[in-house]
């Protein structure tokens, strides 16, 4: 595999979100606006990166009876560094993001991406692959934002877009999933026209 | 409707001591108006991933009653007793994830020795749960956000367990259904999971009148 598919691959063919269904938590539960969403994209990305790392330079030392505890602590610890640095710096997308920042310890896009290609391959490569996989998790978690924001209070990336306040359940639970459905399909769709 | 069924309940509340009424209104609010999978969007991989018959559902929500509920009093201790003490709660994210992905270990040894039949109805399920966020999520709200003790954190973490049972096999008995019905080519699968799953949330939206 050359290192372009290694990082593109995750924006499209092995989207996180719409292809792979994995870290749908965060993916439904942060996305109330394009803002939140692209915030938590990026997080997840900065944590998936770091981990791929680390976790490709020590995959050697690991046993292999005990990788998964120990993949587990090396997110964790990524996890406290974002956790403390939104803290500080980006107190407001902090709040609003709340428990899902702990929560990207469960992300079960990071301890897979770490499993299934930063133990197995180099460091460059797993850099590309934590790259692509993490923004393609931010791409879909914007659109799902924007989505959400446009059709629930008429705004994108807080511009107003259109009068008046719009439906207010795009923005609450029920609208996450149908919005996601939605977007699943159309994904769906557009590949399979590639495809014939 | 919901205005009547609310005001019907605050009609029998009255009458309870303040203490007891505070209970009733952590298990319902916990089970039907700020759903664990459906309104808080926690524990959604499980939700869609064993929700497609109503018997690996049920096997899997009794899994995460038992879990959810060992997990949080266990943290709600360690925060307390070593977290606080010694001044690091930072440490908490990797301590709790720890801690509950050694218990989901413990829980199947135990099981396995102690009630083999339980263990072989939950058995295949117990793993999945270290990567159930709902486990995590419940034990940092019950200790974190909402700062509830011992027993409050107890009785919120079996109440949440419960609603993400009952939303699980709720959902899986539709999707049951939904294998039957006439769908179109493209929402096949995946997106009219999603869509059952946002209008069975709309549904539990409506409990918001109770609290």
């Amino acid at each position: 595999m050359n290192k372009l598919k290694i990082f593109t691959k995750g924006f499209f063919s092995e989207n996180a979100v719409f292809v792979m269904l994995l870290g749908l938590c965060p993916t439904l539960g942060t996305t109330t606006s394009a803002i939140n969403g692209l915030g938590m994209g990026l997080a997840t990305t900065f944590v998936l990166v770091m981990s791929n790392i680390v976790v490709s330079l020590v995959k050697k030392q690991i046993p292999d009876k005990v990788r998964i505890p120990a993949f587990i602590v090396i997110i964790a610890s990524f996890v406290t560094i974002v956790e403390l640095t939104m803290q500080a710096y980006i107190p407001d997308l902090y709040d609003v993001l709340g428990l899902f920042i702990p929560l990207i310890v469960v992300n079960c896009l990071i301890l897979g991406r770490a499993e299934a290609f930063a133990s197995k391959n180099n460091i460059i490569n797993s850099v590309l692959d934590g790259l692509g996989m993490g923004l393609g998790f931010s791409m879909a978690l914007t659109m799902l934002g924007a989505v959400r924001e446009i059709l629930g209070s008429g705004s994108v990336f807080n511009i107003k877009i259109y009068e008046g306040d719009g439906a207010l359940v795009f923005v609450l639970a029920p609208g996450a999933f149908i919005v996601l459905g939605y977007l699943i399909a159309f994904v769906n769709r557009l590949q399979k026209r590639k495809n014939i | 409707m919901l205005l009547l069924t609310g005001f019907k309940n605050e009609k029998i509340y009255k009458n309870k001591k303040p203490e007891e009424m505070e209970y009733i209104l952590i298990i319902i609010s916990a089970i039907f108006v700020n759903n664990v999978v459906l309104s808080r969007f926690l524990g959604l991989c499980p939700f869609f991933g064993v929700s497609k018959q109503v018997e690996t559902a049920a096997g899997m929500g009794g899994a995460v009653v038992f879990v959810m509920t060992v997990a949080t009093i266990v943290t709600y201790l360690l925060q307390k007793y070593i977290l606080i003490s010694f001044n690091i709660e930072y440490m908490q994210t990797i301590t709790f994830i720890l801690v509950i992905a050694a218990l989901v270990q413990l829980v199947e040894i135990i099981l396995k020795k102690v009630s083999p039949s339980l263990y072989q109805a939950l058995g295949i399920f117990l793993p999945l749960i270290t990567t159930n966020c709902a486990v995590l999520g419940v034990a940092i709200i019950a200790v974190q956000t909402e700062g509830y003790d011992l027993i409050k954190s107890t009785v919120f973490a079996i109440a949440s367990a419960i609603g993400f049972a009952l939303s699980l096999v709720i959902f899986a008995g539709l999707r049951e259904q939904l294998e039957l019905a006439d769908v179109p080519e493209g929402m096949k699968g995946v997106p009219i999971a999603f869509i059952t799953a946002g209008l069975l949330a709309l549904a539990f939206m409506g409990f918001s009148g109770i609290a």
